[in-house]
């Protein structure tokens, strides 16, 4: 699965890396970093972790 | 299961529907919403559609693809009848159901000493009261709000930008929800910005006649208004649940996995919905913000096709609120601790993430401004299951977190 962060819209809430913090994290810079790319074992992860995003910022390829 | 019906068409309504197609649920679903609006995002209400920075058209919520749902709207479910497995509306529908899901909300408290129907007396629940309450913003008019909560405090912001002169009346202190350091930052935050304070106490009276001109407090103050703000908290919207039975008891009771007691086939997700949280010892919750809604929603509708083996539903709670230029976030039950330690602070003052100690365990984070830090509280809350909160129900169980 892609996954596909449309920053224009992130507001930087943190609901995804609270809810997924296997793909989504904080940088140094308090800037949003993600994996683009994740295996089936993480699906449900990055699909709480859409649902849960404030701002709809999160786009997932299958 | 051919037909779901789901009956509230907001955010937990949504994200039922979206759960479902993407469970690969491929019958029939119909969205009963009150409002006449197509489903959309509450929070812009207090926030940027209130302060007129988005349009009603920019809060519409967004669902990916197509989810074939068919949408009633300008219709409230009326009554339930869990056998016929049917929904009675108010203009006099009958839906027929095989699965349903409640996802109805909630509704403004009142105050009997407060009449809303006054012309100049607003609530703030619904994008008709956020378009009415802007109109009146703009003229810059002497604002009451009454109500120190979540959309007391962002009112009470809004209202400031656009100049106004604000006064807030709570018998709490503001933001109390969410724990005594926040609620400490909120106080400063609007002592900051020139609103007026009158915390620990109620009101009394009213005096006016076709409008409110003022409010007379319980030690006898009379604070002139032009505009009233009632923003006394929500209830959970079960009118058209009685008799039902299901089981009500602020909220409708629900099993760990989100399903109603007291029928088969019936969950219910969001304000609406009670539930033992197995993350907090089976501590009963009932949870009136954006982020439950939205995961709440998700494990109801999992719960609706797959039964207990969709798992407990067992979130740490998350609420978040913009306001004065700031994000506070909370997570977790910060209103039960008896500490809070700073883990990071700017020079400010105003910006800080805390950890929030029940003794020696951690129940939940705060933040203003500050993210990153909450985010690794957040991962060590999971880790750390709240066990104590179980034993001191008095604090936690039959506690609403609002």
């Amino acid at each position: 699965m892609r996954i596909e962060v449309d920053r224009s819209l992130c507001d930087l809430h943190g609901q995804c890396v609270f809810t997924a913090p296997e793909i989504f994290r904080f940088d140094d810079d308090g800037e949003l970093e993600y994996l683009e790319e994740v295996g089936d074992e993480l699906r449900a992860k990055a699909d709480g972790a859409a649902s849960v995003c404030p701002t709809a910022a999160i786009e997932l390829h299958p | 299961m051919d037909t779901v019906l789901v009956v509230g068409a907001s955010l937990a309504g949504t994200r039922a529907c979206q759960q479902l197609r993407a469970e690969g649920f491929d019958g029939r679903i119909v969205m009963l919403g009150a409002e006449r609006h197509a489903p959309y995002d509450r929070p812009p209400l207090s926030k940027g559609l209130l302060a007129g920075a988005v349009g009603p058209e920019d809060v519409a919520l967004r669902t990916p693809g197509h989810l074939g749902v068919e949408w009633i709207l300008g219709d409230a479910a009326a009554r339930l009848d869990v056998r016929a497995r049917r929904v009675l509306t108010a203009s006099g529908r009958e839906l027929r159901f095989d699965g349903l899901v409640i996802a109805t909300g909630s509704e403004p408290r009142r105050l009997p000493q407060l009449d809303v129907t006054k012309a100049n007396v607003f609530e703030l629940r619904t994008l008709d009261d956020c378009l009415a309450l802007r109109t009146a913003l703009v003229g810059r008019p002497r604002l009451v709000l009454v109500g120190g909560g979540f959309i007391g405090v962002e009112v009470a912001s809004t209202a400031r930008a656009y100049g106004c002169e604000v006064t807030v009346v709570t018998l709490d202190p503001p933001l109390a929800a969410a724990g005594r350091l926040v609620s400490e930052t909120a106080t400063a935050l609007l002592r900051d910005h020139d609103v007026e304070l009158f915390g620990g106490r109620m009101l009394a009276d009213t005096w006016g006649d076709e409008r409110v001109e003022g409010l007379v407090l319980d030690d006898g103050r009379r604070l002139p208004a032009e505009i009233v703000v009632s923003a006394v908290g929500v209830a959970p919207a079960t009118g058209w649940l009685a008799g039902s039975g299901l089981s009500l008891s602020d909220g409708v009771q629900c099993d760990p996995y989100c399903a109603a007691i007291g029928a088969e086939g019936v969950v219910a997700a969001g304000d609406v919905a009670r539930w033992p949280n197995p993350l907090f010892g089976g501590a009963s919750m009932r949870i009136e913000h954006w982020t439950n809604a939205a995961e709440q929603a998700s494990a109801a509708a999992r719960t609706l096709l797959h039964g207990p083996a969709a798992g407990p539903y067992a979130p740490v709670p998350s609420v978040w609120s913009d306001h004065f230029g700031l994000r506070m976030q909370c997570i977790g039950l910060p209103a039960t601790a008896d500490r809070f330690e700073l883990v990071e602070a700017s020079l400010d003052q105003r910006r800080f993430a805390a950890a929030a100690y029940h003794g020696e365990t951690l129940v939940g984070a705060v933040a203003y401004g500050m993210p990153r830090p909450l985010a690794r509280l957040r991962a060590r809350l999971a880790r750390e299951q709240a066990e104590p909160l179980a034993a001191n129900s008095t604090s936690a169980g039959g506690a609403s977190i609002q």
